[in-house]
């Protein structure tokens, strides 16, 4: 027997970054707002100092990550096998419960540039035919930067946005990134202090002609107070961020950015432990009229509601729209279909350099802490002679120094009395130099509901099919090449390197990031998109799907930013276009 | 299962107006005094006392266990059985500014008549009208006060108003300003806060009523808190009476500033009263309190204390077992030169709870945590750990006593069995 509650005006999948901001914003225009969030409750009373500065308890053994035995997709490197389960989180990991992924993220806080959401314009440009491989999907976002840009300034507003300012309305400041887009005004907060490392790494860096500039963060430099009122406390550096609920009320979460003002407001609610399994449509299929979902109790209820936010991580997101029947699933053998396609990731790769007589003191850090440059970004040097398109940023950053896992010098034992030795000599000599990549989008790299595993809610797992293409390949190489002059430069006594050789597969067990995109990319028109520029779906109009999945391929930024963008974009519309004449923003 | 078709266009646009307050579309007369009486029933903090904890607004019920005996609050809603709905306005005024209730009797000064006697009839009608027409009535009968003899003689309030209370109606100070009398009239009448802010005598009366008496608003200590003076008469010029007239806005409205976070029973006071009064209405406030603070001599220069307490902490060697806790468990939010940070973090240098004569509301604090209230100005809750789960006594004390010296603190050390007689009343919540 189904439960039915009350009507709601709008229906909040997920309360993580995205669901948060549309939640405060749709119930400040006065809708009736209830958000579903299918983990636990998660509260800074809960975290507070100093429990979360526990490694093996949270970063080890995961605690504010998502389960696996719930939240599991099967991965295949392509069509011809047959995808696995995961079980344990290797590559990537999600989050769940309230605050999402923004509780355990790094909070590193950077705009991509107007190259960056215009590539193929940029690719036909700079890249003669047949120099790029043909299986590439890329495409422009349908948004341009200067649309975007007072919703990034907003975003950066709620945060507190920590970093020096590189090109103020068209000005180049000294500090900044020469390379970023303009910016309406300079950040919030000043950016972190530095350490060491990124010191040695911004003085070689500048020596050889690049130009470095602080990590831009959301953990925030000095105590900050949003437009929302609700506040965040200055970064103490205390070395638990990636992986961890800040002790500390400084690292921008929807918890210390959104959550204690929109929980005031009489015309919001919300229910924890609370699984949609599909947006229901009605007969016509051109609207929903709500979602199902499983409750705490193992219940199913219906939630009605006249506009339905998928606001989940960007593969649930894909996964509840192949479910509920929202757009043509993608099939990569004939290119038809939108709701899966273009799913793309990110690659990484480092030097660690290893000085006997310097103490790098790793465990005062922020997560942001570091320097970075972005000399090697699409669009701030020519990648055509090279065979590839895509660039990085290319950074020294020191994210803590919690000690399991540590680096150490090649030939030092991984376990026992000679790897004790290792971690006692080398504990905080080490710094790392490092490329967070673009990626690509492929026509055989995409996601579809897997035909052999389901969940505990008996709903077919999504399956995950990617790997790495020869144009990623070709960018690792020729960004070892950068790294390792910069590692010269900086004369180690020693060190290792980490990137992919030229015949590599992608190795789902080790960690890259959580910077999965695509799946249900915004686009122009129906034929290559699942949601139009305002993240509304082409084929159900009342159902907007802000997150990564909108991502047509990966930039080298990190996403948040541009997800709070996206969604401030999009929440705009709905308020002042939508809720007055409900219907398709863009014309198909 | 059939579920109501989409019919988005309508039922979107009428929701729009959920928000809306009713009374926003049809304003009348009967309208505006009812909103007039809501606002000064928060002056007055009504709410405090006449709800139970989960109870329904003003249905009385909340239990106070005082020296005297067990004090229950009545239902004030618009029941007309169980409630206040067959009082004429005139025996709400004599309940509210005199103390006698409809059929006569006396109420205890647990109800703060002596302070309300200084509510204008103007503002007694609103009030009316809010708690006749702007209230859900509820059938709830809370249980009987019942005190200890002789407080039990409900006859002997005679003796004692005639002693103590203050039935006078607030008179302007025709040489004070517009807002310092608007001040004076929500601090020493609806405001009631010589309730807790005047130390009381030997029959629980406040000593002073308004700004002529000396003890009024010098504070003392309530339910084991320190209770700051608001006119600067303690042995260090420190805490509240250093505030800006805007610090103490920001404070009143926020429960939060520059230097300091609510704790303890003012907690509620902002929660539930202060923090609805509008930005005139505490400026006033601040205005007033600043015109009557004593103008103390500052305590000597103490920076080259402050820089030391910093310089040691910093060096971190040769610690004291109080400056190590310190490190430990307090430094991550508070810093080594203990100003906090505006807003968030407390600052412990110079804060009034740190140098209370009574180091009770310290430990409690450091024990059992603390949270800052959600507010419409501020909604952040901002949570202090309580750390009774991880340091004992001796190291409480010990952590209590560094923080009371130092920097510009000078307060008296604390002992472990302090901190055990506090740790076993929080135990027993």
């Amino acid at each position: 027997m189904t439960i039915v509650n009350d009507a709601v005006d709008a229906v909040i999948v997920g309360l993580g970054w995205t669901g948060s901001i549309m939640s405060i914003e749709l119930a400040k225009a006065g809708l009736k707002v209830r958000a579903l969030e299918s983990g636990p409750e998660r509260t800074n009373a809960e975290h507070v100092y100093p429990k979360p500065a526990d490694q093996l308890g949270y970063s080890v053994r995961q605690k504010v990550f998502a389960k696996a035995s719930k939240a599991a997709l099967t991965v295949r490197h392509d069509r011809s096998q047959t995808a696995l389960p995961t079980r344990r989180w290797g590559a990537f990991k999600p989050g769940d419960g309230v605050g999402g992924a923004g509780v355990h993220w790094t909070a590193v806080l950077i705009r991509p540039t107007p190259t960056d959401l215009k590539l193929k314009t940029f690719a036909d440009q700079a890249y003669k035919p047949g120099q790029l491989q043909d299986d590439l999907q890329i495409q422009d976002f349908p948004v341009s930067y200067d649309e975007l840009e007072p919703h990034f300034d907003f975003f950066e507003k709620v945060c507190g946005a920590s970093g020096a300012t590189g090109n103020l309305r068209g000005q180049i400041q000294p500090g900044g990134d020469p390379f970023e887009g303009p910016r309406s005004n300079p950040y919030p907060m000043p950016p972190l202090q530095d350490t060491l490392n990124t010191t040695m790494f911004a003085g070689v860096a500048k020596k050889m002609g690049y130009h470095p500039f602080p990590n831009p963060s959301a953990a925030v430099s000095g105590p900050w107070t949003n437009p929302y009122g609700v506040q965040l406390a200055p970064c103490n550096y205390c070395g638990f961020c990636s992986d961890y609920f800040c002790l500390n009320y400084s690292k921008a979460s929807p918890q210390t950015t959104i959550l204690d003002a929109v929980k005031r407001m009489p015309n919001f609610s919300y229910r924890t432990d609370s699984h949609v399994i599909r947006v229901d449509l009605h007969d016509d299929r051109k609207t929903a009229k709500g979602v199902t979902y499983i409750d705490d109790k193992g219940q199913e209820v219906f939630q009605p509601a006249n506009i339905v936010i998928l606001a989940s991580f960007q593969f649930n997101n894909v996964r509840l729209m192949l479910q509920s029947g929202i757009g043509a699933p993608y099939d990569p053998a004939t290119g038809e279909g939108v709701v899966g396609r273009n799913y793309a990731f990110l690659s990484n790769g480092n030097a660690t350099l290893f000085f006997k007589d310097k103490n790098f003191n790793p465990f005062v850090s922020a997560g942001p802490t570091g320097q970075m440059i972005n000399d090697f970004s699409p669009g701030t040097f020519d990648a055509a002679p090279f065979g590839f398109i895509g660039g990085a940023k290319l950074h020294s950053s020191q994210a803590g120094g919690a000690p399991i896992g540590m680096s150490l010098p090649a030939g030092t034992p991984s376990w026992g009395a000679g790897w004790k030795k290792g971690i006692k000599d080398w504990y905080g000599h080490s710094m790392k130099i490092s490329i967070t990549t673009t990626c690509m989008s492929y026509r055989d790299n995409y996601l579809d509901l897997d035909p052999t595993y389901k969940d505990p809610y008996g709903q077919p797992l999504l399956r995950m099919t990617f790997d790495w293409k020869q144009n990623e390949l070709k960018l690792q190489q020729f960004l070892r090449d950068k790294v390792l002059a910069i590692v010269k430069e900086l004369g180690p006594d020693s060190y290792t390197e980490s990137f992919l050789k030229p015949d590599a597969h992608w190795d789902t067990t080790s960690y890259i990031s959580t910077h999965n995109v695509g799946g249900a990319v915004m686009g122009d028109t129906p034929k290559d998109s699942a949601i139009n520029k305002y993240l509304q779906s082409w084929d159900v109009h009342n159902v907007f799907v802000p997150g990564g999945n909108a991502f047509p391929q990966n930039f080298q930024a990190n996403p948040t930013d541009m997800l709070g963008a996206l969604s401030y974009y999009s929440v705009k519309a709905i308020t002042e276009q939508y809720i007055k004449k409900p219907g398709p923003l863009v014309a198909a | 299962m059939k579920y109501t078709s989409f019919a988005a266009g309508a039922v979107l646009a009428a929701s729009v107006f959920y928000a809306l307050p009713a009374h926003a579309q049809q304003p009348d007369a009967d309208t505006a005094q009812i909103a007039k009486g809501a606002y000064l029933a928060r002056a007055g903090d009504c709410v405090a006392c006449h709800t139970a904890p989960g109870g329904k607004p003003f249905a009385g019920g909340l239990v106070i266990d005082s020296d005297v005996g067990r004090i229950v609050s009545t239902n004030i809603t618009p029941d007309r059985n169980h409630g206040i709905g067959a009082y004429t306005e005139a025996q709400f005024s004599a309940a509210l500014r005199d103390g006698i209730r409809s059929d006569g009797a006396h109420l205890y000064p647990a109800m703060p008549y002596s302070s309300y006697s200084n509510v204008t009839d103007e503002d007694v009608h609103a009030l009316y009208a809010y708690f006749m027409k702007g209230v859900a009535p509820a059938a709830d009968v809370p249980a009987k006060t019942v005190l200890h003899f002789p407080f039990s003689q409900r006859w002997g309030m005679v003796l004692w108003n005639a002693a103590f209370a203050d039935t006078r109606r607030f008179q302007p100070d025709p040489k004070a300003s517009a807002e310092f009398n608007r001040g004076a009239y929500l601090v020493e009448g609806l405001g009631h806060c010589g309730s807790c802010h005047t130390p009381r005598g030997i029959a629980m009366q406040e000593n002073g009523s308004d700004a002529s008496s000396a003890s009024f608003l010098t504070g003392g200590e309530l339910n084991g808190w320190p209770v700051p003076s608001l006119r600067g008469s303690t042995a260090a010029s420190k805490g509240f009476v250093t505030w800006s007239e805007a610090e103490i806005v920001d404070y009143l409205g926020t429960g939060r500033n520059a230097h300091a976070a609510v704790g303890g029973e003012m907690k509620p006071a902002v929660e539930h009263s202060l923090s609805y009064l509008t930005d005139p209405d505490l400026r006033a406030i601040a205005i007033y309190l600043k015109g009557i603070a004593a103008r103390t001599a500052s305590t000597t220069a103490t920076a080259g204390k402050t820089a030391a307490t910093t310089a040691k902490l910093s060096a971190a060697r040769d610690l004291t077992p109080g400056e190590r806790l310190y490190l430990d468990n307090c430094n991550a939010c508070h810093f080594v030169g203990g100003q906090g940070a505006a807003r968030v973090f407390p600052s412990l240098d110079g804060a009034s709870i740190v140098n209370a004569e009574s180091p009770t509301g310290l430990i409690r604090t450091i024990l059992g945590g603390a949270a800052t209230p959600s507010t419409s100005r501020s909604p952040s809750i901002l949570p202090m750990p309580g750390f009774a789960y991880r340091l004992s006594d001796q190291e409480v004390a010990d952590l209590a006593s560094f923080v009371r010296s130092g920097w510009t603190n000078q307060a008296t050390a604390v002992t472990a069995s302090q901190v055990g007689t506090i740790r076993a009343t929080l135990g027993a919540h």
